[in-house]
């Protein structure tokens, strides 16, 4: 479904990211690990096409990303950050929100969102303001916001980097019995590699802006690829 | 009495048009200096934060030269008409509502336009819940570019002229009965045009404090 080659990602005038070739099957989870600052996000945020490479480039079903309209493209995916980003507005209007921009009627936007508020957890925060939530809460709304527009492809940064370990933990459980029923294409970034073994059918890793090896998680961790990945493991 | 109403009346007026103009030039030039990066944006910038102090009399100067018979504008024929009144005004308010929508929309978390594309807005969606999400400090800059203008005499008085039935406002009506020595007349006219800033701050404050709680 994404191919990637020779990409060459640059952010502030110095290279960020370096991707030979990177295939994303249709369906899969992808997990991509990686210390801070390696790149993964960068990663992320060419793939939804928020920054433009300077070499190379990705295609979707075939057609290079620079080919497609940034909008229709957009639309076929959904992007869940490191912070929830939710809006100043009621819950059940922040999980709306991207069905609003792609001019879903009210009555279907409102049957979907009770879908997935209920799936996440939050049906019973619907009429809350964003501000008054929990931060396990928002990024449960976050989450529900992603998946209510049934993304082709599914992007996720870190989601529960900035909440509790134990709302983290049943932020995680739900997050994969979610995946687990749903199959879908789901690129999935961490610094942690049970998290990454735990959700990816695979798991890349990146070091340094490049990416190092992608495999089975089992795989990663008997046959690091080069020094560079058996130090990262190592390291955690 | 009825010198007083029109005088009131043609201040309202003027102001409320040239705050108006003001938004239409500043809501957007604003936005664009806050999300687009390009070389002279920081000198663009200063220039706008300079021309938030502009001192009034000194625009009004220089209206009053492009609009007089001899100037560069002179065939249009606006000296001392309020339309001239109200252009100087706009040079005045302008550059405080286009410095205030900056500022405002820069203070955003800038991860929040990512987050916006990401979920599929086209830039006119985004751009739209920018200015939704900084609704309270937008709505901070229309009110200081209407006290701005209302407060001013200089530039009206240059402009304007001060002329009775046409071009007096209430600041340049303070100033002539002031000159005039009748200090309970300028004294009753500053009452009036306190309570009217008041008025108006006041509906606009209650808007912005509805939109907080909304």
């Amino acid at each position: 479904m994404i191919s990637i080659n020779n990409l060459r990602v640059q952010r502030n005038g110095r290279d960020a990211l370096k991707v030979t070739s990177l295939e994303i099957q249709k369906g899969e989870t992808l997990a991509v690990v990686g210390p801070n600052g390696a790149g993964k996000s960068t990663l992320l945020l060419a793939l939804a096409h928020l920054i433009k490479p300077v070499d190379g480039g990705i295609t979707f079903h075939g057609k290079p990303l620079k080919d497609w309209d940034d909008i229709e493209y957009r639309r076929k995916i959904a992007f869940v950050f490191q912070d929830p980003l939710l809006m100043d507005m009621s819950v059940r209007d922040n999980i709306a929100l991207g069905l609003k921009f792609r001019g879903v009627k009210k009555e279907d936007a409102l049957e979907r969102v009770i879908k997935w508020s209920k799936a996440m957890g939050v049906d019973s925060l619907l009429k809350r303001r964003a501000g008054q939530l929990s931060g396990g809460e928002a990024q449960r709304v976050s989450l529900a916001r992603a998946f209510v527009l049934d993304p082709e492809l599914l992007l996720m940064d870190e989601p529960f980097s900035a909440v509790d370990p134990q709302t983290r933990a049943q932020l995680l459980k739900d997050l994969s019995n979610v995946l687990a029923q749903d199959h879908r294409t789901t690129v999935f970034v961490t610094h942690n590699l049970k998290e990454a073994a735990k959700f990816g059918d695979r798991v890349a890793v990146i070091i340094n802006g490049e990416l190092k090896q992608v495999g089975a998680p089992e795989q990663i961790k008997t046959k690091p690829a080069d020094e560079s990945v058996k130090a990262f493991l190592e390291e955690l | 009495m009825s010198d007083i109403f029109e005088i009131t009346f043609l201040s309202l007026q003027v102001s409320t048009v040239a705050t108006l103009v003001s938004l239409l030039i500043g809501l957007p030039f604003g936005t664009w200096l806050a999300l687009e990066r390009f070389r002279g944006r920081s000198f663009l910038l200063s220039i706008i934060n300079t021309g938030m102090a502009l001192p009034p009399v000194v625009v009004g100067l220089v209206v009053a030269m492009t609009l007089w018979r001899s100037g560069v504008l002179g065939s249009l024929k606006l000296i001392y008409t309020p339309w001239a009144i109200i252009i100087a005004q706009t040079i005045i308010s302008a550059p405080v509502v286009t410095g205030l929508t900056a500022a405002a929309l820069e203070a955003l978390d800038p991860r929040l336009q990512q987050q916006l594309l990401g979920l599929g807005a086209s830039r006119p969606q985004m751009i739209w819940h920018l200015w939704r999400e900084a609704r309270l400090p937008l709505l901070a800059a229309l009110m200081a570019g209407f006290g701005s203008v209302i407060s001013e005499v200089g530039a009206s008085m240059m402009v304007g002229g001060n002329i009775k039935g046409q071009t007096r406002v209430l600041t340049t009506a303070i100033v002539l009965e002031t000159s005039k020595g009748e200090f309970e007349k300028a004294l009753a006219l500053s009452a009036l045009l306190l309570t009217l800033t008041y008025l108006v701050n006041l509906a606009l404050t209650s808007i912005q404090q509805k939109g907080a709680r909304k």
